[in-house]
């Protein structure tokens, strides 16, 4: 017998009274527990959006290239040829708090499902990782666990994890973010999309069998604020298989290539119920299922615990009717499960028997459209006017600028990834052409000239002083990042990490970052195609900073014009494009020499912004430059020094204009809208010119020369040295220390 | 010329051994499922790289029970050139064609870089082309790539030129025995390595150092048609 519902119930499940109430209403009578759980999960913040939905409104999401936006499993773009490309970020951060290495393979399992989903192969992965500092035991702990995970999945599956960023600020310490980004490919003419259309057509389960893990992971792990009890959740996190989901992954391909699947959907979170949920609500039908014919991993499964598990590597397929046979065949032969499982029906209801018994009846429409939606209040934090104080007179400048430097270069945020990356297999698929490392990297398209390039990346320190200022600057900087590589921008997708959004101030953070999102993309002509918001990353009452992740997508017609960050020729000038600024509030080096985490992130001109990048493609295009690389974190002066670095390293000898800035500023500051480009002496009046034109700060500042980095009169350092503190940094901090090696 | 490349559940690297074959060399590949039982027809057989059975027990370990194995056996019994990368090199010690066993790394950790390996034998069908003690760079990408024999093994070895590879200057990435990337069998027709020839083919993604090894092939077997 099934537990009788009632509202303590229900308020166990995640839901409110209100939203209770609302069920009622809907069904006109008490939900059983099966229908219970399927409410508190489609009307869960993870799956119903409900506090996100009215900001997300805002976003612009069409443009000449986009094929499919927000609304399908991930967004997808024309890239010409006759091919599309499919991309979407998501997050898994708490799961990877609670069990990192499952938590974050099982992230890279979801997003994948979520691309092949729609009939792409998935050419890359890329991720954006939050942390506590490393001295702390558990955050190491977290970091090589989650980089195992990661490892673990993705490089089982062949898909090469091609890039990313990671941040270290004592804010994720009690909730690190795990962000994973995927892309893929496919013929624009063979675009599956998850749809239950065709009344009678069957419904069948394919990959895993199911089991008890995951249940409740959407809403309540997901969808909730984090506390001591929390580590109790562990049986929450789903625990992943690669293996099966690159068999899953063939055998759907190949599946797609014949003419027998109507619609498709991947099982992630809130499991069978989600997607056959989804699908249903695409495609106006009902669908009618019969859990006992669901192939399970343990016995005694009750309809309530089939339909919310989030055991991993499942999908579910509707097919057209009498072309069952040939999909179980493909499936056997990959040594997977298949069942059909039930039929779409016309009269827009979900069903779920077992066998005989009926257990849930409900309107799909209850749990897609009439979901509830959330204008949550918000308004500007009190304490948001303490964190814009920021005194540079009590903030003296430093006596050894080389050892501030070094410092910088070693600090973790800024320091090589490496180590991180050497663990990923980042070059299966032969297709990296720009390595991890760099400000993008790039892949070749197989049979084209072209090359997409891929960053992803966002600066919460920058939102927390000003959401708005931080979401522009992170879609200006993933996109200066494509243009560095001679690459146009051509959309991006956001995972938005914020805290609880039944907080006034956490929701006026999220409602200024998603305003400031938008008008970069507006200016930039980048629509977001596909995304996830993930509230409650709190713990104890505290949240994140707010972190909005962009990842972006370019397009290089032609591979042999790509660009890369390093010197290339001794005698070779190195040219500052933008202005500079005495920009140091939000600034790695304010954090890091003065404790300082306030006043204003650097301001963005979103104008200056287009036309910095019409430029460096421009530069890039006519071949006028051997290198081209953005200035982040660490200002100037870190990024002549990343410059330098590389298997042949150079060094450098600049000269800066005296320009009435403080000289920490000059060299550290953060002021957005810049790249450093290096180019042979002779094309030099040639890129004044088009600096000119573009109406684009134009500074000749040095020259590549000899083995030392030098800027006068701050620094001297030998290039070998700023290499080693570079290099050496997240190796040394992670060496000996407590570890599991679980990566294959 | 026809390579055949063997799939098995969990290979990853078949379309990229098959994206050389056609696309640099203007060969015929032709993929196997692991369990099909015959090679007829095919000139030489590759076992690519990835995760054969998701490499849960030991890597290769059950690769080496499939259906296809034994055609494996046949063909390289009979002179065929067989060419086993990474994975396909863990199948082929699993199967006994090549002597010795692959550990996990040293630093416990998968490792994806470039290394310089050095051509030690240039006397066999896969070295051809090279040049004695020419260095290559080319990428490794693996987590049990440890070689490891014992001592009887490791002398005969080392008499036969049977050591293809080595890691060159000081590096030894996985910790291997003798700092050996890639071993023959004394037939010089069977050659396992941990580098990836596959991923070194195109100066574009980074080095061409390896695409000597399927070109030497290629000789090797167009001479003995001849």
């Amino acid at each position: 017998m099934e537990r009788e519902v009632n509202e303590p119930l229900a308020l166990e499940h995640g839901l409110t009274r209100e939203e209770y109430r609302k069920i009622l209403e809907c069904l006109g009578r008490t939900p059983t527990f099966t229908e219970l759980g399927i409410f508190s999960v489609m009307w869960s913040e993870h799956c119903s959006y409900k506090s996100s939905r009215v900001h997300l409104k805002k976003l612009p999401t069409k443009g000449e290239g986009v094929i499919f936006g927000p609304g399908e499993n991930a967004g997808v773009i024309d890239i010409g040829d006759g091919l599309a490309a499919v991309f979407k970020i998501e997050s898994h951060n708490h799961p990877s708090f609670i069990e990192p290495y499952q938590g974050a393979a099982t992230g890279v399992g979801g997003i994948l499902r979520d691309v092949f989903t729609m009939g792409a192969r998935p050419v890359a992965l890329l991720n954006s990782l939050r942390f506590g500092l490393l001295e702390k035991t558990k955050n190491r702990l977290l970091f090589t666990g989650v980089v195992s995970g990661i490892a673990g999945y993705g490089n089982c599956m062949g898909v090469p994890t091609v890039g990313g960023e990671i941040y270290f600020n004592d804010i994720y310490d009690l909730n690190p973010l795990v962000n994973v980004f995927c892309i893929g490919l496919v013929r624009k003419d063979r675009i599956f999309l998850g749809q239950a259309a065709g009344i009678g057509n069957p419904i069948i389960y394919v990959g895993s069998k199911t089991g008890r893990d995951g249940i409740h992971g959407a809403s309540l792990l997901a969808s909730s604020e984090f506390n001591d009890a929390s580590m109790e959740k562990r049986p929450a996190v789903q625990v992943g298989d690669p293996f099966t989901e690159k068999l899953l992954l063939e055998a759907c391909l190949e599946l797609m290539s014949k003419d027998v699947i109507v619609g498709i959907q991947d099982m992630g979170a809130a499991g069978l119920t989600s997607s056959s949920c989804e699908m249903a609500g695409r495609a106006g039908t009902g669908v009618e299922m019969d859990v006992s014919l669901v192939p399970l991993r343990e016995s005694g499964m009750t309809p309530y615990e089939i339909m919310l598990s989030e055991s991993q590597e499942r999908m579910l397929i509707v097919a057209r009717q009498g072309r069952e046979k040939e999909v179980l065949e493909i499936f056997e032969k990959w040594d997977l499960d298949a069942a059909v499982i039930g039929k779409v029906t016309g009269d827009g209801h979900i069903r779920i028997k077992q066998k005989e018994r009926l257990a849930a009846d409900i309107p799909v429409e209850a749990l897609v459209e009439k979901a509830p939606v959330y204008e949550r209040p918000f308004g500007l934090p009190p304490y948001q006017q303490t964190l814009q104080n920021l005194n540079l007179e009590l903030c003296p400048e430093p006596k050894d600028y080389n050892a501030v430097l070094k410092r910088l270069l070693a600090a973790s945020t800024i320091a090589s990834k490496e180590w991180v990356y050497d663990q990923f297999d980042h070059m299966v698929q032969t297709n990296v052409v720009i390595r991890p490392g760099g400000d993008a990297s790039l892949i070749r398209i197989k049979g084209s000239a072209k090359g997409l390039a891929l960053s992803v990346g966002g600066n919460s320190l920058y939102s927390l002083l000003n959401p708005y200022v931080g979401g522009m600057a992170a879609v200006a900087e993933v996109c200066r990042n494509i243009v560095c590589t001679g690459a146009k921008p051509l959309a991006i997708t956001d995972c938005l990490n914020f805290g609880s959004p039944e907080r006034p101030d956490i929701m006026w953070q999220f409602a200024m970052a998603i305003e400031g999102i938008s008008d970069a993309c507006k200016k930039l002509s980048v629509p977001v195609v596909s995304g996830n918001v993930s509230f409650y990353n709190e713990t104890k009452g505290v949240a994140i900073y707010p972190t909005p992740v962009i990842g972006a997508v370019g397009l290089l017609e032609n591979i042999e014009k790509r660009m890369t960050a390093h010197f290339k020729n001794e005698g070779d000038i190195i040219i500052l494009l933008g202005r500079t600024k005495e920009d140091l509030g939000g600034t790695e080096y304010m954090k890091m020499v003065h404790h300082q985490e306030r006043g204003f992130p650097p301001e963005i001109n979103l104008d200056a912004e287009l036309a910095l990048h019409g430029l460096c493609l421009d530069l890039i295009d006519q071949g006028l430059v051997q290198s081209a690389h953005d200035l982040s974190e660490g200002g100037l002066a870190v990024a002549v020094a990343e410059s330098s670095i590389s298997s042949t390293p150079k060094g450098a000898e600049i000269h800066l204009k005296e320009s009435g800035i403080r000289a920490d500023a000059l060299l550290f500051g953060e002021s957005q809208s810049r790249i450093l480009v290096s180019a042979s002496p002779e094309k030099l009046p040639e890129i004044e010119k088009r600096a000119k034109q573009a109406q684009v700060p134009f500074e000749k500042i040095g020259v590549v020369t000899g083995d030392r980095l030098v800027i006068h009169p701050y620094i001297s350092l030998p290039v070998s040295e700023l290499a080693s503190a570079w290099k050496g940094s997240l190796p040394e901090q992670v060496a000996d220390k407590p570890f599991r090696a679980r990566s294959k | 010329m026809t390579f055949g490349i063997l799939l098995f559940p969990g290979s990853n690297c078949d379309q990229d051994c098959a994206y050389v074959v056609q696309s640099v060399l203007n060969q015929e590949a032709r993929l196997v499922w692991h369990k099909e039982t015959s090679l007829d027809g095919l000139d030489a057989l590759i076992i690519p790289g990835g995760f054969s059975y998701g490499d849960y027990l030991r890597t290769g370990a059950i690769a080496r029970f499939s259906p296809v194995m034994k055609a494996v056996e046949k063909f390289a019994h009979a002179g065929g050139l067989v060419l086993g990368i990474c994975n396909g090199f863990q199948i082929l010690v699993e199967s006994k064609l090549l002597p010795g066993v692959l550990l996990r790394n040293r630093s416990l950790k998968y490792i994806c870089r470039d290394v310089s390996i050095r051509v030690e034998n240039t006397g066999t069908p896969f070295t051809g082309l090279y040049k004695k003690g020419e260095l290559l760079n080319i990428p490794i990408a693996h987590a049990e790539g440890n070689y490891f024999c014992d001592q009887e093994t490791l002398d005969d070895l080392r008499k036969n030129n049977q050591i293809l590879f080595r890691y060159a200057d000081e590096g030894n990435p996985n910790g291997s025995l003798d700092r050996i990337a890639g071993i023959c069998n004394p037939g010089r027709n069977i050659l396992g390595m941990m580098p990836h020839p596959d991923r070194s083919a195109e100066a574009l993604i980074g080095s061409e150092d390896g695409k000597r090894i399927f070109l030497s092939m290629m000789e090797h077997m167009s001479s003995k048609i001849a």
